[in-house]
């Protein structure tokens, strides 16, 4: 976990008292969380603090392991290693009794094919122990759903939208939602965030979004965690993370440069016929640009750092596992 | 059909393993049961009085076809008699996983997305199980010509297999245009191969008693083949309706494939409910929900069979009337009861086996739904494994009970006297449910290896088929649990094997419970 991850997660700020009592105000806690598949270390060690009342975003490439983090969450699987505690309780011991308290909407999901989307969603709810029948209704129509039909010659986004649905007619604590909006339009996306942005305002429902979308994560996360190769690399506020992004700088100068190479923070640095390039985390940049002006600038550009390039980072640094 | 050529490669890598061990094993057991013969028979007048007995068995004019001569040879292929099922069986499941599964699991869109024809996969399905049908009597015919047996009765006995192979990879190739997914296309495909099996078997057994209803085994794909009677007659006539049949099925089949969408069945899909009824709220509701069709299908398809049974069971009782040498043979090798007793038994024994296969289908169903992700929804709600679980397990419990009384009261009302077939066919559920709960175990504790409960009902089916006549060891017979459960109504009851063998299930049964409480799921 990187510096600032530990700083954000001692720094309580969130004041919110927690329905379920126990645990302080976390919902989620997993830590140093270890999952083997066979000779497949799939998490290694990962660390995740959700805070009650939350949105928590929940990012990483392909493979990293944000199903099987969730898998554990639920008590489908048993983690290796690491403790978890869940609404203030074990996920694997007290399975059945939380589940009454949360809701979950697999990643790529299938029903039962002779069942329709509505019985479905009637039967979900039903198990998870009731479900608003107005709340239903209206999602159902925000959705565009036709409940009629039966659930094997629903699209894919359409049986995205059921399972949704079914986990937000509950009134439960918790939505954990694995990649919730893959194969869905962007109408209905958009539908999505404006019902997870409603469910944020009522204050006392934590949300762990796992999702490969940065316009989504931007939009609706109070908080993130990136993991790769089973652990995590980064927790934080959005603004906190924002500032974790490096500037892009590119200039031509007048004269040589070579205190650059040794400044903290510069990264991925070229110069040729005069013209440098590089990256430059936040703290860097100060000394980075006065040993440019010593030099004498003859022109400049400067990137602003973006989340993409953040997250372009961490999906692509090789580093021990095999990321895309 | 362009692209057929590398669909047939592409099958015969995913087969590898498993389309060389049935064609080795279907088309090297009359080998067996000719080995078997041979040790049994040291002179000429052994092998006649065992023809003579055996011919008038009805049970096994059931099982396996009419005797039609005492030679070697003909004795060998009246004895594969089961064997045509097995193979039909092989060859609708292995079309049926090369055509609609992979629809089904949308691979098929992959494949038509590159250059491949609208029919390349049925073809090239239906070539690699025709082919294998094909070397099943090549290799039936080479290993009885090569042990001394007449040359055009070899050829025959060969083709026999290698129709009825055929035959039911036209039958899969039908069921899989029919119905959407690949569970209704083998049901679709498993009922006409059972239908044919009771059909021939009510005209076979007809055929030895009064023979009013011998016509029967007309009307059966498997009768078709095996009215070709090698070493007897070896009379091609039935052999061409065999081949007619097999050229139709596969047009119509084509034809239906032209005339849909990729995905999609003939039948199509209505609206539904937009809300759930009030029965839909429980894991056990969900469970009727998945399980109805299936205890329906079984449950006609069984009281269709008790008909069958009851109602040749009279020309039995007339075959007994007719022969008292018969009568008295029969009753000394077919135990203390009378000729009926023994046939009831008999037919009896035959439906617990086949009811063993809809235990554990039901069981696995755990497994299914396990690897489709409906598990993970349900358990991710407030229901825990042993209620989901139970759900599911009840079916595989009482559902096979509702089969066999259906099945036991249909034939006993049929026959005129209903208590005691009813009560051998109930007397056969604690067998059943052995292997019912040796397929929780395998779901529970090694859940890849699940499907591995089929073989179950084979080692059993082997060891009822082939046991007695190579005379395998009492230990060997003993592993199957169908040993041990009372044969009535020719046997008289006990109590403690069926109390021992509840008792097994139960442990056993709840050992895999336990161990699928503390797995991972999806495993
Ligand atoms: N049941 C399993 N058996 C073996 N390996 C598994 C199993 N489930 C997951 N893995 C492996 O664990 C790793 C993490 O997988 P996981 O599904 O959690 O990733 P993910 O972050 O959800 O990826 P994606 O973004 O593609 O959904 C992968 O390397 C995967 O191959
Ligand atoms: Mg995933």
């Amino acid at each position: 976990m990187s510096e600032l991850a530990r700083k954000s997660a001692s720094s309580a700020r969130h004041v919110e008292p927690e329905r379920s009592g126990g645990g302080g105000g976390t919902a989620i806690d997993a830590e140093g969380l270890i999952k083997r598949f066979g000779k497949v270390t799939a998490l290694d060690g990962l660390d995740l603090t959700v805070r009650t009342g939350e949105v928590h975003g929940f990012l990483g490439p392909n493979g990293a392991g944000k199903t099987t983090t969730i898998r554990i969450l639920l008590g489908l699987m048993r983690n290796d290693g690491g403790s978890v505690r869940l609404l203030g309780g074990d996920p694997w011991a007290d399975a059945t009794k939380l589940h009454r308290r949360l809701a979950y909407v697999p990643g790529d999901v299938t029903f039962w094919p002779n069942l329709t989307g509505g019985e479905v969603i009637d039967l979900l709810g039903r198990l998870r122990g009731g479900l608003d029948p107005r709340r239903r209704d209206d999602l159902i129509e925000r959705f565009e759903l036709d409940p009629r039909k039966k659930s094997r010659t629903y699209s894919k986004g359409n049986r995205q939208k059921v399972a949704l649905i079914a986990a937000l007619a509950s009134d439960v604590e918790l939505l954990m939602l694995d990649e919730p909006t893959s194969g869905l339009d962007p109408l209905m996306e958009e539908v999505f965030r404006e019902v997870i942005l409603q469910e944020k305002s009522r204050g006392d429902r934590t949300v762990l979004l796992s999702s490969h979308i940065l316009a989504e994560v931007e939009a609706l996360c109070d908080r993130l965690t990136i993991i790769r190769d089973g652990r995590s690399v980064e927790t934080g506020t959005l603004d906190d993370l924002r500032h974790l992004t490096r500037t892009t700088i590119r200039a031509e100068l007048t004269g040589p440069v070579d205190s650059l190479a040794g400044i903290a923070g510069v990264h991925d640095l070229t110069s040729a016929d005069g013209r440098v390039a590089f990256d430059v985390d936040a703290d860097g940049l100060e000394p980075a640009l006065r040993s440019l002006v010593t030099a004498g600038v003859r022109s400049l550009v400067s990137q602003p750092p973006s989340l993409e390039e953040l997250f372009l980072r961490h999906y692509t640094r090789t580093g021990n596992g095999s990321p895309r | 059909m362009t692209g057929t050529g590398r669909l047939v490669r592409l099958i015969l890598r995913r087969d590898r393993v498993v389309l060389p061990i049935w064609v080795l094993l279907l088309g090297l057991l009359p080998q067996l049961y000719l080995a078997g013969f041979q040790k049994l028979f040291t002179t000429d007048a052994e092998r006649l009085e065992y023809a003579h007995v055996s011919g008038a068995n009805a049970g096994f004019a059931g099982l396996y076809g009419p005797l039609s001569g005492d030679s070697l040879g003909e004795l060998v292929v009246w004895r594969s008699g089961f064997v045509p099922v097995m193979i039909g069986l092989a060859a609708l499941l292995t079309v049926i996983r090369h055509t609609r599964a992979e629809e089904e699991a949308g691979r098929s869109d992959l494949l038509r997305a590159t250059v491949v024809g609208r029919w390349a996969q049925l073809a090239a399905a239906l070539l690699v199980t025709m082919l294998s049908g094909l070397m099943i009597g090549l290799l039936v015919t080479g290993s009885m010509i090569g042990a001394g047996e007449p040359r055009e009765g070899s050829i025959a006995f060969g083709a026999l297999f290698t129709l009825s192979a055929w035959l039911f990879a036209g039958v899969a190739a039908i069921a899989a245009q029919l119905t959407t997914s690949s569970r209704g296309a083998r049901m679709t495909a498993v009922l006409v191969l059972g239908i044919s099996f009771v059909l021939r078997m009510g005209g076979d057994i007809s055929a030895i008693g009064d023979g009013r209803l011998a016509w029967l085994s007309w009307l059966s794909p498997l009768g078709w083949a095996q009215k070709i009677i090698p070493y007897g007659e070896d009379n091609w006539a039935p052999a061409v309706i065999a081949l007619l049949g097999t050229v139709m099925a596969v047009a119509v089949a084509g034809v239906l494939l032209a005339r849909r969408d990729l995905g999609a069945g003939l039948l199509a899909s209505r609206l539904g409910p937009a809300h759930a009824g009030a029965g839909l709220s429980s894991p056990l509701g969900l469970a009727w929900r998945l399980h109805r069709g299936l205890l329906l299908g079984w449950t006609a398809g069984f009281a269709a069979l008790g008909v069958v049974f009851g109602g040749v069971g009279t020309s039995v009782v007339q075959l007994a009337a007719t022969s008292n040498e018969v009568a008295d043979t029969f009753s000394k090798i077919g135990g203390s009861g009378s000729i009926t007793d023994a046939y009831f038994a008999s037919t009896t024994g035959i439906c617990a086996l086949v009811v063993s296969l809809y235990a554990i289908q039901a069981t696995l169903r755990m497994r299914d739904e396990e690897q489709n992700g409906h598990a993970e929804l349900i358990l991710g709600t407030a229901v825990g494994r042993t209620s989901w679980a139970a759900g599911h397990l009840l079916f595989a419990l009482l559902g096979p009970a509702v089969a066999m009384a259906v099945q036991g009261a249909a034939a006993g009302l049929t026959f005129g006297d209903p208590g005691p077939v009813l009560g051998a066919a109930l007397a056969q559920l604690p067998a059943i449910w052995v292997l019912g709960a040796v397929t929780v175990l395998l779901v529970g504790a090694v859940p890849r290896f699940a499907a591995v409960a089929w073989g179950t009902v084979a080692v059993s089916l082997l060891i009822l088929l082939v046991g007695p006549l190579l005379e395998f060891p009492q230990w060997a017979m003993d592993v199957s649990p169908f040993t041990h459960v009372p044969q009535l109504p020719a046997a008289s009851f006990s109590a403690v094997p069926e109390i021992v063998l509840i008792l097994i299930a139960v442990l056993i049964a709840a050992t895999g419970l336990a161990a699928l409480r503390r797995r991972d799921i999806p495993a």
